[in-house]
């Protein structure tokens, strides 16, 4: 088979991150290529490389067999590279001609009629359905995907990469796209799909390659591949981790999720009927590649998430967890709080959501207890104490307890977040992503501190994305995907082949709720 | 009937001023910047073309009109966009925050023409460039003298003609042409433009550039046709600024509107002294400055509702505002 592209020993860091090391990869002619990995692979990073979008550290990359460098998009287009990405980049009052013709070669006439006209003979060889006249705004994800798809057609592209492009569409839409994307392979073109859908890469794909933590693993043949081969090739060999993990003391029921289903703004339902209890004295792990709902998940407990009808959170508040259940579907975050419920959030966006990154310690410390008490003044005593204390217990390396928080470290600024929720003594604590970019140490006091509060009969949920941390650490695993419980796992007994595949391949059980 | 027309007469150099200010900063927004220092690019641009213009006549043993109008375009051009320039620096550059920038630049404006403009009035309470303004407000010969609606249709100034033009030339340059349709997409989604390999900095450079320059010639047009040639303390300039600035709201960002618009607006300004007479009464003279506010609360009104119909097309460039990073997609 004949290389449209092939790379040759590229890495990539970002700051300390690898991102991709030493990855070689050849991509054929008139194939379809998957490229699968968990989440931070690096299968984004290493395509964005061949798009412009990034430069490689070291490394060559060759088109149809000559040496190239790619240092812009415009680069890229001009050796027939294309690249659509998850964010759409599209101006959204542009009529879909517009779009097209936008950063069109100046040498050319501008006329959008011949523009057009183009792109209709496009459309109708790869039978694509579009109107041309109409604006990018009133479009649907599926149909802004499309012009993308157009738009780097038009542009003569024979090596098409869509990164993801699946993640935002309907079943049927999906199915639609596969036969676009067939239709283009039989023109002979090279498209690459990057995805973590194993049931894709097979119905879809020539080829699957596999990258993990920034690594190549290997590539074969769809027709020989089987979804616990892959499985095995994205999720690796277990590692041991050695993080300490008590056996639960009577754990009591804390929180009950019944029926819930979210739909997002854009009418994608992220999440669909989910149902799980939490329970006190125990760690309850949430795996899933990302994106698959756990925000919407944890903010729909937070109070913070709109959710369809018929759903129901309810909090057992009581010590013994026997007193009546507390609803919190269509109550504030005030409102949860002032009617006696302990819940903590630590969410994913540390300096957005968590804290103020321009105000120091004491400062975010104030932001839980700034209207209680009745003085004309606010209290500045107690949330100072409290930063002292946060400082001195989880040993936060801050110049002074006033100092924004934005200048601390990552792991830094999630100590100084994880002691505020901590210090209101919840009986439920969340946390998303509570390690993701802190040092193994940081990890592992943070790590200490999770087990102290389910120590303490708390209820903690974790959303994690290192299978390796969810099963060294949680006594139960549950697994979303498409916004379906999945499975819910013993983490003890669970494999990490188990978890991935649930992670990847919807079960049978699962699609019976549609 | 003849107040009618006097009110007619009145508002349209009025809207022409505007007009101008309202047709810079739509070029400038379109490219994403929020240049709010409009009024100081008008000061800017209408004291240094009188400044010229006033030099040139007391300095030349025999003036003409040709060279008096080139003269003082070229420096009201020049110190406009000086000003455009300043703010691009700090704002494109810099990122320095554009309301703020834009704020400082009006009193800048404001600060620079007023002081300059004590040397010009040397002790005097005001100043005058006669011949500049004979020849800003020079009439269409022929055309003019055809009664009524010679008096309404061509009884101003070559200015007032040459801002419909250039609203016209913006319209087809906006919509038509290739850089237009860049830099609309410059304004409503940078990253989109950059990835199409549109230089994003150079248009922001070159449209508040351009803009600035637009706006300072209603400065211009100010001083020398619609207020006789005369530099006194004109506080007025910082009023017509901030109205040309509603005005683009107004007009939802489309040159073409932009026409009709600064004319009702001039019409809606005046509404205080014509409107009484011709219905035949007179008003205390505290209400006229209520009645002054009508532009802005029409403007309001606009946007009031622009926002209920949720229509895209009438909003502002979506990154209005905005400073734009490559780092940050």
């Amino acid at each position: 088979m004949e290389c449209a592209i092939s790379l040759k020993h590229i890495t990539k860091t970002f700051g300390s991150v690898v991102a991709n090391k030493d990855v070689s990869l050849d991509i054929y002619k008139g194939e379809i290529l998957s490229l699968l990995g968990e989440n931070g692979s690096g299968k984004t990073t290493l395509l964005n490389m061949i798009a412009g979008i990034y430069y490689p550290d070291s490394g060559e990359v060759f088109v149809n067999g000559k040496p190239v460098e790619i240092r812009s998009p415009r680069d890229a287009y001009q050796l027939g590279i294309g690249m659509i990405h998850q964010h759409f980049k599209l101006v959204d009052v542009f009529s879909a001609t517009e779009n097209i013709a936008l950063g069109l070669d100046a040498k050319e006439k501008f006329d959008l009629k011949q523009v057009r006209k183009k792109a209709q003979e496009i459309c109708d060889k790869y039978q694509f359905d579009m109107d041309f006249d109409q604006k990018v705004y009133a479009m649907s994800v599926s149909q802004k995907q499309t012009l993308e798809i157009i738009k780097v057609l038009y542009r003569g592209a024979d090596i098409l990469i869509l990164d993801e492009p699946t993640a935002v569409l309907t079943p049927q839409e999906t199915e639609k796209l596969f036969q676009v994307i067939r239709n283009m392979r039989a023109d002979g073109k090279s498209v690459v799909i990057i995805t973590h859908k194993l049931h894709e890469v097979l119905a879809i794909s020539d080829r699957v390659s596999i990258l993990r933590k920034g690594e190549y693993v290997g590539t074969v043949e769809t027709k020989d591949a089987t979804e616990s081969l892959l499985t095995e090739m994205m999720v690796g060999k277990k590692v041991e981790l050695n993080i300490d993990r008590p056996i639960p003391q009577n754990p009591v029921k804390r929180l009950e999720i019944r029926n819930l289903s979210v739909t997002s703004p854009e009418g994608v339902r992220v999440l669909s009927d989910i149902n799980f209890d939490a329970f006190g004295g125990e760690i309850l792990g949430i795996a899933g590649v990302s994106g698959n709902g756990q925000k919407e998940l944890l903010e729909a407990i937070a109070g913070l998430q709109t959710v369809e009808s018929g759903g129901s959170v309810k909090y057992y508040n009581s010590e013994d967890g026997q007193g009546p259940a507390m609803e919190v579907i269509g109550k504030n975050p005030r409102v949860i709080r002032n009617a006696g419920i302990h819940m903590s959030f630590v969410p994913e966006d540390r300096l957005g959501m968590g804290l103020v990154g321009s105000m120091g310690m004491t400062g975010n410390m104030m932001l839980k207890s700034y209207d209680s008490g009745k003085a004309l003044f606010l209290d500045q005593k107690s949330p100072k104490n409290l930063a002292e204390r946060i400082k001195e217990e989880l040993e936060v390396v801050t110049p002074g307890i006033n100092t924004p928080v934005s200048r601390l470290s990552g792991g830094n600024v999630q100590k100084v977040l994880v002691g505020r929720e901590i210090a209101d003594a919840p009986m439920v604590l969340m946390t998303a992503y509570a390690v993701r970019g802190l040092d193994i140490n940081t990890s592992y006091a943070i790590y200490d501190l999770l087990n102290q509060q389910k120590k303490k009969g708390v209820a903690v949920i974790y959303v994690g994305e290192d299978l390796d941390v969810l099963l060294a650490l949680c006594d139960k695993i549950m697994v979303l995907c498409a916004g379906r419980v999945n499975g819910i796992v013993d983490g003890r007994t669970a494999t990490k082949e188990q978890v991935g595949l649930l992670m990847t391949k919807l079960q049978e059980g699962g699609n019976k709720n549609e | 009937m003849s107040s009618l027309i006097a009110w007619i007469l009145r508002a349209i150099p009025f809207g022409t001023i505007i007009m101008y200010g309202a047709m810079g900063e739509i070029v400038t927004e379109k490219s994403g910047n929020l240049n709010l220092g409009v009024p100081g690019i008008m000061y800017l641009g209408g004291f240094a073309g009188f400044a010229s213009a006033f030099l040139y006549e007391n300095n030349t043993s025999n003036p003409s009109k040709l060279v008096c109008i080139l003269l003082s375009l070229v420096c009201c051009l020049i110190a406009s966009v000086l000003g455009g320039l300043i703010f691009s620096f700090l704002t494109i550059t810099l990122r320095a925050n554009q309301n703020v920038t834009g704020l400082a630049l009006t009193t800048f404006g404001m600060g620079v023409a007023n002081f300059f403009g004590v040397f010009i009035l040397n002790g005097k309470s005001y100043s005058a460039a006669p011949l500049a303004n004979s020849a800003y407000s020079a009439k269409m010969p022929g055309l003019s003298d055809l009664g009524v609606a010679g008096d309404i249709l061509f009884g101003y100034g070559f200015l007032v003609y040459l801002a419909i033009v250039i609203a016209v030339l913006l319209h087809i340059f906006l919509n038509k042409t290739r850089v237009g349709l860049n830099l609309r997409a410059v304004g409503e989604n940078p990253a989109t433009a950059d990835a199409a390999g549109i230089n994003v900095t150079r248009y922001k450079y070159i449209a508040t550039c351009v803009g600035a320059g637009l706006s300072g010639v209603g400065g211009l047009y100010y001083v020398l046709d619609y207020n006789s040639g005369i530099w006194a303390t004109t506080g007025q300039i910082e009023a017509l600024g901030w109205l040309a600035v509603a005005l683009v709201i107004f007009t939802t960002w489309r040159p073409l509107n932009a026409i009709w618009g600064a004319y009702l607006f001039g019409v809606l300004y005046w509404l205080y002294q014509f409107l009484p007479s011709l219905l035949g009464f007179t008003v205390a003279s505290y209400v006229t400055d209520l009645i002054q506010m009508v532009p802005y609360v029409v403007t309001i009104i606009v946007l009031i509702v622009t926002s209920l119909r949720k229509k895209k097309e009438n909003q502002p460039p979506a990154h209005l505002g905005l400073a734009y990073f490559r780092e940050e997609r």
